[in-house]
């Protein structure tokens, strides 16, 4: 900026806000891991003081992984992010290719088409894809949602790879084709193995987006061998009105720290992508 | 003899095609439709068809697992004499704009904090954006945790500040079930605002604030003509996206009140939940879930020709 500041300023004017606004992101994790470690003598204990853990537990974790599927659950929504991750990341890129190199009539309406694509919300296609899946006899399997994940993942995958390839110089591809590579050769070994940081960031957008992905498995996937994490946990966590909080926290914090591991090891891929997937298309 | 004296290594290998074949599937807009055309059926059969036959749906009385008989627009004059399915527009728009607002105004405050040098910066920005990509079922299950009716943490530190015993009933009582539901909303998506603004305001010549400065301009004046002229693109692109995921939210209020209390927090997507998997009507479901795209479609409209402006 333009001035320094005092170090009195620098404390109101940089440390009190992001102080307050980290704390407030990170608070409900806090409170995740406190409570998945307290036994319940003090979960439901009104007169000590909750911020902190007195007898440190981890029965609840034991509870988790040995009564309830969670093991399975996760397994499941793994397979789910990476077979639909990588389904959209080859459908995407057979989209963005063409659209970001070729010229063809029609290229503007299908780039069109696909950004209005992924701005439909899935509320608006749930009840007939249910119809649609019951007709297909696939209720109650991962390819439920193997296949309608990528719903959303590939107009999305699609429209950031699309800025990326748009980023990415012709010249290479172009002595490619005069020295004879025909149009498929040039895409594969020319052109995609430059385009790395583009797949890290599109993949590990669609990899949260299928981990967060709650609708479509609530209603395709109602048994408890081929539930995800999130609908295992809501589902099968909290029975009638009787909440296992140790073990509904335990299971929201192993169900979150795979992708905060993803994410922070490609945390800088992650912002571009956010950055440039929303801003530049 | 050749024209360029060494031909890349990688290419010089591949092989000549003679056939007819290959010089068609080479013409540009063949070998576009052809890669096209799978991710394009895909899409057709999963997206297209599921729009056009839920349209069918709505037209339709339809038990789930019994035959539809066909009833015009029957189902959407019981909406419009459904109380609450007024009840859900209303809140589904006041939902929408409240926590857009906040959004926007929290997050614009979030990236010009973070739009100063300190140490650890890319961390805090990292930890920062943990909101939005931990799964949104997940940590609405700690906020509805938080916000217990007899074992709410943040009652307890209200009550240590002096708000009578046992404290507010936050997912209990209509109006504060609202706000809660805001409130997480806003919790989850102001990161991503914080942080797409955060870019914005770093691509920001400094030499503009210095001309600003000269010119006599205090810090607000900066701001309010330097900075917010140019992040308008940015802004109006992010509340956009945001307006229309808000609009069409799901998994929040799902877990946290089910819609409840009396249908207090009933959204468009929770409401047509309710009556197409609970009630078995999916006729009826599909068409209040189609009450959303008229708003819907102005969006998406508007935000497509934006972008590919842009």
């Amino acid at each position: 900026m333009v001035t320094g500041y005092g170090p009195v300023e620098r404390v109101v004017r940089l440390w009190l806000p992001v102080g307050f606004f980290l704390v407030l992101a990170l608070f409900p994790f806090y409170w995740m891991a406190i409570t998945s470690v307290k036994p319940n003598a003090e979960l439901y204990n009104t007169h000590m003081m909750p911020l902190f853990v007195h007898h440190p537990t981890l029965k609840h974790y034991i509870d988790l992984l040995t009564e309830t599927s969670f093991l399975t659950w996760t397994w499941n929504t793994m397979l789910v992010a990476v077979v639909s991750t990588a389904i959209s990341l080859v459908f995407g890129v057979m989209l963005a290719y063409p659209l970001a190199r070729m010229r063809f009539a029609g290229a503007g309406l299908i780039a069109m088409t696909v950004a209005a694509v992924y701005l439909v919300p899935q509320p608006l296609l749930f009840i007939p894809l249910a119809d649609l899946i019951n007709r297909l006899d696939l209720g109650n399997t991962l390819t439920a949602v193997i296949l309608t994940y990528p719903t959303m993942l590939v107009p999305f995958c699609a429209w950031l790879l699309l800025g990326y390839f748009k980023t990415v110089p012709m010249e290479l591809e172009e002595a490619a084709r005069i020295d004879g590579a025909s149009r498929l050769q040039t895409m594969r070994r020319i052109f995609l193995p430059l385009c790395t940081p583009g797949f890290i960031s599109a993949g590990i957008f669609a990899f949260t987006l299928s981990q967060n992905e709650f609708l479509y498995a609530l209603i395709f996937l109602t048994k408890s061998a081929v539930r995800t994490v999130p609908v295992g946990v809501i589902a099968e966590l909290i029975r009638g009105d009787v909440f296992y909080w140790g073990q509904l926290m335990a299971g929201a914090l192993l169900g979150s720290i795979p992708v905060a591991i993803i994410y922070s090891f490609f945390v800088e891929h992650y912002v571009a992508g956010l950055t440039s997937g929303s801003v530049k298309g | 003899m050749s024209i360029r004296s060494e031909p890349l290594a990688a290419i010089g290998r591949f092989p000549r095609r003679s056939a007819s074949v290959g010089v068609w599937l080479d013409r540009q807009s063949v070998f576009s439709w052809l890669m096209m055309a799978p991710p394009l059926l895909f899409l057709a059969a999963l997206v297209g068809y599921p729009l056009c036959y839920g349209i069918l749906l709505s037209l339709q009385d339809r038990p789930v697992a019994h035959p539809g008989t066909f009833v015009g627009l029957k189902n959407f004059a019981t909406n419009a004499n459904d109380p609450i399915f007024w009840r859900v527009v209303f809140n589904t728009f006041f939902y929408t704009a409240v926590a857009t607002l906040l959004k926007m105004v929290g997050g614009l405050a979030l990236a010009l904090a973070m739009n100063q040098q300190f140490p650890l910066k890319n961390l805090v920005r990292a930890l920062l954006l943990l909101p939005f990509i931990v799964p949104t079922v997940l940590s609405t299950v700690a906020w509805m945790w938080i916000l217990d009716p007899a074992f709410s943490v943040l009652n307890w530190l209200l009550v240590a500040l002096g708000v009578p015993k046992p404290g507010p009933s936050w997912l209990g009582n209509p109006i504060l079930a609202m706000l809660s539901i805001i409130l997480i909303n806003t919790w989850r998506g102001l990161p991503y605002y914080g942080i797409t603004l955060l870019a914005g305001l770093q691509t920001v010549p400094p030499e503009l604030y210095e001309a600003a400065t000269i010119d006599g301009a205090g810090g607000w004046q900066r701001f309010r003509y330097v900075t917010l002229p140019l992040l308008r693109p940015i802004i109006l692109i992010v509340t956009l996206f945001s307006v229309i995921f808000t609009f069409a939210d799901f998994q929040l209020v799902y877990v946290l009140t089910h819609g409840g209390p009396q249908n207090a927090t009933q959204l468009f997507a929770t409401y047509a939940f309710d009556i197409a998997m609970g009630a078995g009507q999916l006729g009826l479901g599909a068409s209040v879930a189609l009450a959303m795209l008229p708003a819907l479609a102005l969006l998406i409209v508007a935000l497509t020709i934006y972008l590919r402006r842009g």
